[in-house]
């Protein structure tokens, strides 16, 4: 990391900590030494080139990464200032307290209602199910366009709908955090700008970190912006991080400027 | 270059070439011509044959030594409970080992052997599993020439089929829906249960109907079981004794008198009109769950 951020922050203020986090396929390393902050209630962009490690960053996040054969992971992610990689924590858990939204909308090929109420079916939910599926619906600023038709499919929704269902379908289980992997980039251009507006609105209850290679959706979008790289070993490795408006307007790092105006990536 | 050249520098030959297109095409229509006239001819025959031997009482009546009031009423319930019993043995054992292979097992070398053999046992001939289960379930556990002993030994044979279909299944399941499952913070056996298993239904049930209807014309495994074929009761109970349907027709045919031939061919209508069934059927779920996964 070349610049440190101006002010490191309280506990209070941040959801997560990364700190020297390396991940590796096999042998080969994909990420280098990852170390920040990322701010609760705020919305963090992670942005760079393709392939220097955006998604395996995010899914270290909530150990989904592990999930993949021969995926190992060093380093800490402070969560409430607990590693999530302490061997007394169970990943299941970490994986529902920090929701993720992925790239191609994945709803289950269950009602809309159902999709909703599945993570809170598998995690023993006790209270009124409708109450809860109609709070979450609300909250991905589906409800009014689904309100009378809960019990159809969720592929019968447009592309847009169905990633604001997998939205929904994330906040039912109250998760803290919400990683977003490129969601609106199977998107039409329309129901790109509804998630845009919907992930500002999620920051009143919830902490977003989006992945995104589209520059103007992170300046648009996001108060925090982290910028990974990557050199001839293909090994991903933060650049700087820093507000989002500092950081489009007067990055501290040269790499970080030629990329965001679009020389390299 | 000029188009005047054009014809100096190719020969296009056309009509030569629609002339071999032609040929082929009539290859290809005499070799459809072909695979289709020996069934269309059995089936004449079998039809012509059988179809004035059909009746209800031919359904529900008792073998006879008289062709006309000969009846599959004991092969009809006897194949019934071999292919009931035989479903409700290998759905579990089937499914079971198709998720322990597909979602559990480590990639390693044993699991690749295990896999192989499977494969491999899938194509052993019919008559194999049929000694096995004599040695083995007739004689060992003295299960005797039992519908259970039958319906153990058509598991055999059937099994690695399931599990083959099963995996095939249980591979379609996207990926993408199991990570979101995970996402919410499923454990591995919630994964299972409530997404891989449910979306791979349809294809079991295909898999496992079109084992089962092949397993129903088997006669090769089942005769080596049941020496029986001439049974005036219906199994009511797993250690009864039993024959099936493609023994009895087997019996049929290698009886001297004239009238047999006849009610041979109407014993192999019904078991034709039983596989079609199941088929049908098969391929109706397949196309449903088609049809409603591309919506
Ligand atoms: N499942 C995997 N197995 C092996 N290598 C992977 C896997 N997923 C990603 N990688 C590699 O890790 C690097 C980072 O990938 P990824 O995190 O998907 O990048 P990004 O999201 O920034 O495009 C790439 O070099 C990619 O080839
Ligand atoms: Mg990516």
């Amino acid at each position: 990391m070349t610049t440190a951020d101006s002010a490191e922050m309280t506990g209070a203020d941040t959801a997560l900590k990364v700190r020297n986090l390396n991940a590796y396929y096999g042998a080969f390393r994909a990420l280098k030494d990852v170390s920040f902050d990322i701010p609760r209630n705020k919305v963090t962009a992670l942005i760079g080139p393709s392939g220097c490690g955006k998604s395996t960053l995010l899914r270290c996040f909530n150990r989904m990464n592990e999930l993949i054969p021969g995926a190992r992971i060093e380093g800490e992610v402070l969560f409430n200032d607990e590693n999530v990689y302490h061997p007394a924590i169970d990943p299941t858990e970490v994986r529902y307290r920090i929701g993720m939204v992925f790239q191609k909308p994945n709803p289950f090929p269950k009602s809309i209602y159902d999709n909703v109420a599945f993570g809170l079916r598998i995690n023993g939910y006790r209270g009124d199910y409708d109450e809860a599926v109609e709070r979450s619906l609300r909250g991905a600023a589906l409800w009014d366009e689904v309100k009378d038709r809960l019990h159809e499919s969720g592929f019968a929704l447009s592309g847009g709908q169905q990633q604001r269902l997998c939205i929904a379908r994330a906040l039912a289980v109250e998760p803290e955090i919400i990683l977003m992997d490129e969601p609106a980039s199977a998107l039409d251009p329309i129901a790109t700008l509804e998630i845009e507006s919907l992930m500002r609105e999620l920051i009143r209850d919830y902490t977003v970190v989006v992945v995104t290679h589209n520059m103007q959706q992170a300046a648009r979008v996001s108060d925090k912006t982290a910028f990974l790289n990557m050199d001839e070993d293909r090994a991903g490795y933060l650049v700087e991080t820093g507000d989002t408006h500092q950081i489009f307007t007067n990055p501290a790092d040269e790499r970080t400027e030629a990329y965001i105006t679009g020389r390299f990536g | 270059m000029a188009a005047a050249d054009w014809a100096s520098r190719f020969r296009p030959n056309l009509a030569r070439r629609k002339v071999w297109g032609r040929i082929w095409f009539a290859l290809f229509m005499l070799a459809i011509v072909v695979g289709l006239a020996g069934l269309v001819i059995l089936v004449m025959r079998v039809l012509y044959q059988g179809a004035p031997w059909l009746s209800f009482h031919f359904l529900t009546d008792y073998p006879s030594r008289f062709p006309e009031q000969a009846g599959m009423r004991s092969a009809i319930f006897g194949s019934i409970w071999i292919i009931g019993l035989t479903g409700a043995f290998t759905v579990p054992v089937g499914v079971g080992a198709a998720v322990y292979l597909e979602e559990y097992a480590p990639k390693n070398w044993l699991t690749r052997i295990i896999e192989v053999n499977i494969s491999n046992l899938a194509g052993v001939p019919s008559i194999v599993y049929g000694l096995l289960g004599l040695a083995v379930f007739v004689q060992l556990l003295a299960m005797g020439r039992s519908v259970l002993a039958g319906a153990l030994t058509m598991s055999l044979l059937v099994l690695p089929v399931v599990i083959i279909a099963s995996r095939e299944a249980i591979r379609s399941v996207p990926s993408s829906h199991r990570e979101a499952a995970y996402g919410l913070g499923a454990t591995k056996f919630q994964v299972v249960k409530e997404i891989v298993v449910p979306q791979s239904i349809p294809g079991i049930m295909t898999g496992t109907i079109l084992a089962l209807s092949r397993a129903v014309g088997e006669a090769a495994p089942m005769i080596a079981i049941s020496a029986l074929v001439f049974l005036t009761f219906v199994p009511t109970d797993p250690l009864d004794k039993f024959t099936v349907m493609p023994i009895q027709i087997f019996n049929w045919v290698s009886r001297p008198q004239e009238g047999f031939r006849g009610i041979a061919a109407a014993g192999i209508i019904v078991l034709l009109v039983v596989l079609l069934t199941m088929n049908a059927v098969a391929v109706y779920i397949r196309n449903r769950t088609q049809r409603r996964s591309e919506e």
